[in-house]
């Protein structure tokens, strides 16, 4: 990648994030990573992950993540019951003079085990989901699956973050989850810019006014990607304008585009049109992140 | 009172403009946003008056008062989710990381750990004579989402009448603890797919969820032309699974202006209004309710 180098640790991190769900973070995601040729992408969307869709990337690694969970020895249990009173997640009752734990609940603390006075409670892995490290051209592509009924994704996107760390690659891409809550606020901890991609709706709108206060909160450099433009009103652009937001980037409502993606194709590799589309957006996202980095070392 | 919970697994499918057009064609006299960590209902479904509003606590969050503290650092190396940091010699708890489980508290040999309360969002009643809302707003980058949503349904249900014929919630995208939360206790839902590989997988994922918990489902495919191929397979996918399939959604420029200028697709003469009346037709079948009438 021309000029990429000298970069802090010649490696940068952005996050691709939206607030509201189907914004095309996947389709933005993916194509950068794409057209940068080398790269790392990362799908944070552990719930309903779609980049390796798009990927098909030949898989190297696979592991599976678990969280502890209690299992109690009722043999040596005295019923005194201090699991079930320090448990503030509830995931602990004594039905009948028993102890019941339910894993579904739990929030694998450990404190239990740490609080049973008669050293009744170990702790045993329970496997929440799966996450894989596979080859896609130049992409090295990280992925992840939470098993269908657990509630949260984030140990997996621990992982993820961590693995993904270690490639020595210049460019890492988090596509995160939808939302504003502690999924998200996990996968954008690590980034070094935020690109936020929304669309012309009022819908779209209200929720990037959302993660332009998650971005904000959090200090990180960032810009926008408008989505899905068309010749009609788009509130999030005059949103955008009224709050000094900056817009790094468009993307017209094109049936072609959304065809290619609705078919899990790589708009950046199929087309010449697209190509040049996601390198110059790819461009202008390295050309922020450099500044910022300038700026960052003369304050 | 029949509860219809509008799921989708992918966002940006359609979700909350087929909640919307679902809610005045029914002319529902409960409806809830439960898709709490973005909220877009109430942009649309806009009551008069303001709304009763309730602080929402979550799970607390630990603190270290300094004073007191040792330096011993167990909070730290006992906390699971890496919530207890070092800066300055000081030990001090990151809210954000925290999930106020209390470990740090029961390991603090110096009485320096306290657990204290912690907005962690804001829910919100509309009522007026027609209808009751219930909605909530989950404060950035917060956690027990879940809470919120069984918080909001609770509202919702307590507000309503037991005479209440049926109850519309709009539900999150993703298969974690909001949609979990959101699927308990309702009689059907409505899944929104959207025709591609994208959201066929998916489409897979949350019809697995809702499977473990024995929710009824049905499926509409919303944006159905842009892919006729796709919008084909997802019918054979309900097929094999016995799961009632309920029309297809075009798409359609008009749902945009529609939705900017703040009304439904059913209140436009337009071909995904047409359509979402169809499907509408068939909820009503499916739950064994009366037409509501349509003004």
């Amino acid at each position: 990648m021309p000029g990429f180098t000298g970069m802090r640790q010649n490696s940068a991190t952005v996050a691709v994030l939206s607030g509201k769900g189907g914004t095309g973070k996947t389709l933005v995601s993916v194509n950068l990573a794409a057209a940068a040729e080398k790269a790392a992408y990362v799908d944070c969307d552990v719930e309903e992950p779609n980049g390796h869709l798009f990927f098909q990337p030949e898989i190297r690694n696979e592991e599976v993540v678990s969280l502890k969970i209690p299992v109690i020895d009722e043999s040596r249990c005295t019923g005194r019951r201090a699991c079930v009173d320090f448990c503030r997640f509830n995931a602990l009752a004594f039905i009948k003079g028993k102890p019941f734990v339910f894993p579904s609940v739990c929030h694998s603390c450990g404190g239990c085990a740490l609080v049973c006075p008669s050293g009744a409670i170990r702790e045993t892995g329970k496997p929440v989901g799966v996450v894989r490290r596979g080859i896609s051209g130049g992409v090295t592509v990280h992925t992840g699956a939470l098993n269908p009924g657990e509630a949260s994704g984030v140990p997996l996107i621990r992982r993820l973050l961590r693995q993904s760390e270690q490639e020595p690659l210049p460019l890492r891409i988090i596509d995160c989850p939808p939302g504003s809550a502690c999924a998200v606020m996990e996968s954008i901890q690590d980034a070094d810019y935020c690109l936020i991609v929304t669309e012309p709706t009022i819908y779209g709108a209200h929720n990037l006014a959302m993660v332009h206060e998650l971005v904000t909160l959090f200090q990180k450099p960032y810009g926008v990607v408008l989505n899905k433009c068309s010749d009609g009103d788009n509130r999030s652009e005059e949103y955008c304008l009224k709050h000094g937001v900056p817009v790094i980037g468009r993307i017209a409502f094109s049936p072609q585009l959304g065809m290619l993606a609705s078919e899990g194709k790589i708009a950046a590799r199929e087309s010449a049109e697209y190509a040049g589309l996601f390198r110059d957006l790819l461009n202008t996202v390295i050309g922020e992140v450099r500044n910022e980095e300038t700026s960052a070392s003369q304050r | 009172m029949k509860k219809l919970l509008l799921l989708s697994g992918k966002g940006g499918t359609g979700k909350t403009t087929v909640a919307c057009a679902l809610i005045r064609l029914s002319q529902a006299q409960a409806y809830a946003d439960c898709d709490i960590d973005a909220p877009n209902l109430h942009l649309t479904m806009t009551p008069a008056a303001p709304p009763a509003r309730e602080a929402y606590y979550g799970m607390g969050k630990a603190r270290i008062d300094p004073e007191r503290c040792i330096r011993c650092g167990r909070c730290r190396s006992e906390c699971r989710f890496e919530a207890v940091r070092l800066s300055g010699g000081d030990y001090h708890v990151d809210p954000f990381a925290c999930e106020g489980c209390g470990v740090c508290l029961a390991v603090c040999p110096a009485g320096a750990v306290a657990i204290e309360p912690d907005v962690a969002g804001e829910l919100m009643l509309y009522a007026d004579e027609r209808a009751v809302f219930s909605t909530a707003q989950l404060k950035m980058g917060g956690g027990t989402s879940g809470k919120l949503v069984t918080e909001v349904k609770r509202r919702l249900n307590r507000a309503a009448g037991a005479d209440t014929p049926l109850a519309v919630l709009d539900g999150s995208p993703g298969i974690g603890c909001p949609v979990i939360a959101s699927l308990s206790g309702v009689s059907m839902a409505l899944i929104v797919a959207e025709p591609s590989v994208s959201g066929v997988s998916d489409l897979g994922r949350i019809v697995k969820t809702a499977g473990q918990l024995h929710t009824p489902l049905c499926v509409c495919v919303n944006k159905a032309d842009t892919n006729p191929a796709i919008t084909k397979q997802i019918e054979r996918f309900c097929e094999e699974r016995e799961i009632p399939f309920l029309g297809t959604i075009p798409f359609d420029p008009e749902a945009v202006r529609a939705v900017n200028g703040g009304l439904t697709i059913a209140d436009v003469d337009c071909p995904s209004g047409r359509a979402v009346r169809a499907i509408y037709e068939q909820v009503v079948r499916l739950l064994g309710l009366q037409a509501g009438s349509e003004s």
